[in-house]
């Protein structure tokens, strides 16, 4: 008989330990579907590792993927640790995309061009997450479903923009006009396309480590979060560190499609983002809301993205799969977080 | 004697370094009822929840009715006529009280056999004297007849011994004698039932019999609690001797805290109406009243948290112009809330940054924005030293403290930035014997220099051990302001359930 006991303490190294376990059940778990496929199992995880990081190019192709996942990542970190429930991060993606290639496509020199571009990117992302926000504050609106239906709100706007107005006149298709070229973010290495977003999210992560874990905003940020009342009985204005907490969010997820305009696409188009701000809920979880834990949970999903597809190319399993694991991953970690709190314990029949 | 209803031998069980309990035997006979004494963190809960199926122990047996017995959870527990009436109810309030009653019995025919309910549930009341009206929605029940459920509850599933985890914790004098009573007819009947509980008159009033454990050893046995003084119990609890508290002539200044004519929306029960309060520096001014009788609205208003409807806060003779907990703290104000998890600390949080969070946005706690790290663990270091806060450090998460060590904490944490005046919401509720008495000579040696205290309890022998004078809150109302030499506890009851005309 096995039976879940509550635990008066938890190991420090459970925080390491939970994630990786909760990755290797994934892939364990996602190889029968593998096999469904009718493909090796270790062989298709072996091309995935290898398109990811076999080389330097794949390696690098991963980091550009993970980029705007470390800015969701982040997003939806910093929003979880207060409890207030960003599931909007794709849609402020969205909002920092649009504006920052508006900006972007304004003439003007290089650095201020790509500095104004974050800004407003960042300003519009802020401004979608204040949105749920406000209604929580104000109307006591729940703020996951609000933040999530607010994704489609700003997709179909993002659509009938390039659809209509702000079609680019010149290919004719549903795009949006290039930002400038003197606004293309810079390439580290030649050949690849690893771009000054990469950069920029890789020491975003602890950057926001640093707020969150040792400034007052941050503080107040974990102690609303943790225990409003307490907050709140403290002196803690808890309404007004929700809404900070939501500009920073929704800022961090803008910059994700900051990225996306600068370094990869250098326009809006209705696929710029598969999904990015939702991948940030699974890896913000994963990280355990550790934003520096972020790093290595978007560049697992980063390389997973990347793998998929060469996987998919080389032995038929569908590219699929990447979705699947990110899933199954999110349901592992969920699963994995009750032994934080619990433990396993066996006993025999007899006494 | 007869065979004991149930026998524990030998239990023990460990969690990680700590031995929660050690080698610990005690039985229960028919018609016996056994007090279960000791400090908190001295095993009773785990011992407890070893019984009811909540833990496996790692060693020891339990042997119901003679025979050796498994229980792997509370629904063995049940089927072995074990009943457990927790301190916090496990009640369904939009369910009616027979439909509460049948939650988890097996129906008849897949339906719920309401009319054979009423039967049994009349049974009880004929044998026990417990009597509730069946049809009555839990959630409009009062407090004691909730608890009444729950003890009715055990005895519907044919339950022969009965556990009570600190069950007067909730409840009024008046409604103590009530369940007393109950208690006594149910042991008449052969039933068995263990008591635990940190109020030693009540135990020596109630039980026949009673262990006590400390450090998850039993420390000790008294065959007559009723013959043996509630010192000599507290002692073999604490195992040291105690020097109960003297409060010297109160030497009141000028006052630190007025309340002028406050009057509240409802807030948690009853709103105030119309409340005149003054708390003098070194005085303690105790507010006695049955839970839910304007209380929470009371010390809320005080804190900053709820902005009253009509009337002035004064403190330290000063008007508070906007009434918002930052401002009543920089005024000089120390609270310390009734639910110390809930409403003080945060458990998930070390407990260095739980001390340091009323005044994390002050130097020396953070910088510019920053918080200073060294300078949160040093205070908490100096803390957990003055105060003898019993964890492993500063960086120790706070839910793991135990309720005495938590309150050290709140303590320490108000009492570190000297307040004028202190407000505090059931400072002993769920402490032990030595941690109660060092929060009383902590008050005791504030008053002594100067602080002002207001202390709402409803526990009558603390307001009476503490208070300079006591007011009475009933129904948002002060119905009576008595000095404490002249109160009793029965005068005070009788204020507490509304006889204002006492109060003159």
């Amino acid at each position: 008989m096995i039976r879940l006991e509550a635990r008066s303490s938890t190991p420090t190294w459970f925080n390491l330990a939970l994630p990786v376990a909760a990755v290797f059940v994934t892939l364990v778990l996602c190889s029968g579907l593998i096999v469904l496929a009718g493909a090796s199992v270790f062989s298709s995880y072996a091309i995935m590792a290898t398109a990811a990081f076999g080389d330097l190019y794949s390696a690098t192709e991963t980091l550009v993927r993970a980029a705007p996942m470390i800015f969701t990542g982040l997003a939806v970190a910093v929003a979880f640790r207060a409890k207030f429930w960003n599931i909007g991060a794709e849609g402020q993606l969205l909002a920092g995309a649009v504006a920052s290639c508006m900006v972007g496509g304004i003439a003007m020199p290089g650095a201020l061009g790509m500095s104004a571009m974050a800004i407003a990117g960042a300003i519009a992302g802020g401004v979608a997450a204040l949105v749920p926000a406000l209604l929580r504050v104000k109307l006591k609106v729940d703020d996951v479903v609000s933040s999530l239906l607010l994704n489609s709100v700003i997709f179909f706007a993002l659509m009938a923009l390039i659809e209509g107005p702000w079609k680019d006149s010149l290919s004719g298709y549903p795009i949006s006009p290039p930002i400038q070229d003197s606004a293309i973010f810079p390439v580290f290495i030649a050949g690849t396309r690893l771009h000054l977003g990469v950069l920029a999210a890789l020491l975003m992560a602890p950057l926001i480590w640093f707020v969150i874990s040792r400034t007052v905003l941050g503080f107040s940020i974990r102690v609303t979060g943790e225990n409003p009342e307490a907050a709140r009985y403290s002196g803690i204005n808890i309404d007004r560190v929700l809404v900070l907490t939501a500009l920073l969010s929704g800022g961090l997820a803008g910059l994700a499609g900051v990225c996306q305009v600068g370094g990869v696409h250098y326009q809006v188009m209705a696929e710029i983002s598969p999904g990015y701000g939702y991948s940030g809920i699974v890896i913000a979880m994963l990280a355990r809301l550790n934003p520096l834990g972020v790093v290595p949970a978007a560049i697992f999903l980063g390389a997973v993205m990347t793998g998929a597809d060469a996987m998919s190319r080389a032995t038929g399993v569908p590219a699929f799969l990447s979705e699947v694991i990110q899933g199954t991953a999110l349901l592992s970690m969920l699963a994995a977080l009750l032994f934080m709190n619990y433990r396993l314990r066996f006993q025999g029949r007899a006494a | 004697m007869s065979l004991p209803i149930i026998e524990m031998r030998a239990i023990s069980k460990r969690f990680g370094a700590l031995l929660a309990n050690d080698n610990v035997s005690l039985s229960v006979a028919p018609g016996e009822i056994l007090g279960l004494l000791g400090e908190n963190g001295a095993g009773k809960t785990t011992l407890m929840n070893i019984l009811f199926g909540v833990y496996i122990s790692d060693g020891g047996s339990i042997l119901i009715d003679g025979k050796p017995a498994q229980i792997h959870n509370s629904a063995d527990a049940l089927n072995h006529g074990i009943g457990m009436v927790h301190q916090h109810f496990h009640l369904a309030p939009r369910l009616t009280v027979i439909e509460n009653l049948l939650v988890g019995t097996p129906g008849k025919n897949g339906q719920l056999d309401i009319a054979g309910a009423k039967a049994k549930l009349k049974n009880i009341e004929r044998d026990f004297g417990l009597k509730l009206n069946p049809d009555t929605l839990v959630a409009s029940l009062a407090v004691g007849e909730q608890q009444r459920l729950e003890i009715i509850k055990a005895l519907f599933r044919d339950a022969r011994l009965l556990i009570l985890d600190e069950p007067t914790a909730v409840l009024a004098p008046p409604d103590v004698d009530g369940l007393f009573a109950a208690l006594r007819a149910i042991a008449a009947k052969g039933l068995g039932i263990i008591f635990i509980s940190h109020k030693l008159n009540e135990v020596r009033a109630l039980t026949t019999r009673c262990v006590v454990l400390r450090h998850g050893r039993l420390a000790g046995e008294v065959p007559k609690p009723a013959a043996a003084s509630a010192r000599q119990i507290a002692e073999l609890m604490c195992g040291h001797e105690i020097v109960p508290p003297s409060r010297p002539p109160a030497n009141p200044g000028k006052p630190v805290l007025q309340l002028e004519n406050i009057s509240t929306s409802a807030h948690a029960g009853a709103g105030l109406k119309n409340v005149t309060l003054e708390v003098h520096a070194g005085e303690i001014l105790g507010i006695a009243g049955v839970s839910g009788n304007g209380q929470k609205a009371l010390a809320d208003v005080i804190s900053g948290l709820l902005n009253p409807k009509a009337g002035t806060l004064k403190i330290n003779g000063q008007t508070v112009s906007d009434i918002s907990p930052r401002q009543v703290q920089a005024m000089g104000l120390g609270r310390i809330p009734e639910d110390r998890l809930a409403a003080g600390l945060v458990s998930n949080m070390s407990l260095a940054h739980s001390i340091a969070l009323p005044r994390i946005g002050q130097a020396p706690f953070s910088r510019q924005g920053l918080l200073q790290s060294g300078a949160i663990a040093e205070f908490a270091k100096d803390q957990i030293k003055e105060y003898g806060i019993q964890c492993q450090g500063p960086d120790v998460r706070t839910g793991t403290l135990s309720g005495g060590n938590l309150q050290k904490a709140l303590l320490a944490r108000e009492l570190a930035f000297h307040p004028k005046v202190l407000i505090v919401s059931q400072p002993t509720r769920g402490l032990d014997v030595g941690a109660t008495h060092f929060v009383y000579e902590k008050f005791l040696s504030l008053r002594a220099s100067g602080c002002g205290l207001m202390v709402i309890s409803e526990d009558l022998e603390e307001l009476l051990t503490l208070s300079d004078r006591i007011a009475v809150l009933y129904e948002g109302e002060i119905v009576g302001l008595v000095k404490s030499e002249n109160a009793t506890v029965s005068r005070l009851g009788l204020l507490m359930n509304g006889a204002r005309e006492q109060a003159a």
